[in-house]
């Protein structure tokens, strides 16, 4: 028993720092995306960190930036062509999956500016590349939409 | 892509021509996006709001195809500078405007 007391007390202890440590990460994220936010709109201030990389590495980010924009692009003509295509769903089966593709590729663009502009700065500045978490989320809802459509065809043949 | 000047060495791995290729490319998939929101615009009927939406779409691929000649041309140097943050923010705004006004249309349409 005398063992098991230390930690009884030691938890709700440790509890409190955690959760300010919690709280402390979510403020530094919420800091560091509207500072990147903020560099979308102020070239100069990349420009003026570290030094130039090799172009040839600057137009490879550039490349990637435009392939994300096409992942985008294509998630949300995917949207239109769930609504103009399969008539044969219910409304709001068929608006949901539009809506939730559209979004997606919304957030995707989004996403495609930020990640440029942090790895222009971290190449800029000799830094690894930023990780992200980014494309194993997508990869969920994909794969998400993806058994949705096959749940509904599925349902609809039983149908 | 030896400058006319001509004492840069061409890049083997030809880095602005495929740069140059993958705006065209995004170029080409924003026009089937933007077909295809035209064609929900279109579908049953033509409708102020569908007109409204139709117009938005267009407006953006047309911004969007003004930044990709813009890029292609200051890519025409053998050693080009790296893309500025308002290109990239004003292509993605394009993006968001088609995905926004689509959406929209997608709301608004018949049952």
């Amino acid at each position: 028993m005398a063992p098991a007391s230390p930690g009884l007390t030691g938890r709700p202890r440790r509890a409190r720092p955690q959760a300010a440590r919690y709280c402390g990460a979510v403020i530094k994220h919420v800091r560091a995306a509207a500072g990147a936010v903020a560099l979308w709109f102020a070239p100069a201030r990349v420009r003026a960190e570290g030094t130039t990389p090799d172009y040839r590495f600057s137009l490879a980010n550039e490349r990637t930036f435009l392939a994300w924009l096409r992942t985008a692009l294509a998630l949300v003509g995917g949207g239109f062509a769930v609504d103009q295509f399969l008539r044969d769903l219910r409304r709001p089966v068929r608006v949901t999956l539009a809506v939730v593709l559209v979004v997606g590729g919304a957030m995707c663009a989004v996403r495609a500016v930020n990640h440029w502009v942090r790895s222009e700065r971290a190449m800029r500045r000799g830094e690894d590349l930023p990780v992200s978490r980014f494309p194993a989320l997508l990869a969920v809802l994909v794969a998400l939409v993806a058994v949705a459509m096959l749940l509904t065809a599925v349902l609809g043949w039983a149908g | 892509m030896t400058a006319p000047g001509g004492d840069t060495p061409r890049d083997p791995g030809l880095q602005p021509e495929r740069t140059r290729l993958a705006w065209r490319r995004t170029t080409l998939a924003f026009a089937v996006a933007a077909l295809l929101a035209g064609r929900e615009a279109l579908l049953h009927g033509v409708s102020p709001a569908g007109l409204l939406g139709l117009s938005l779409c267009a407006l953006a691929w047309l911004a969007f195809t003004v930044a990709t000649q813009r890029r292609i041309a200051a890519l025409g140097s053998a050693r080009p500078a790296a893309m500025t943050a308002g290109t990239a923010a004003w292509a993605v705004l394009c993006v968001v405007v088609l995905a926004v006004a689509g959406a929209l249309l997608v709301f608004l349409g018949p049952r």
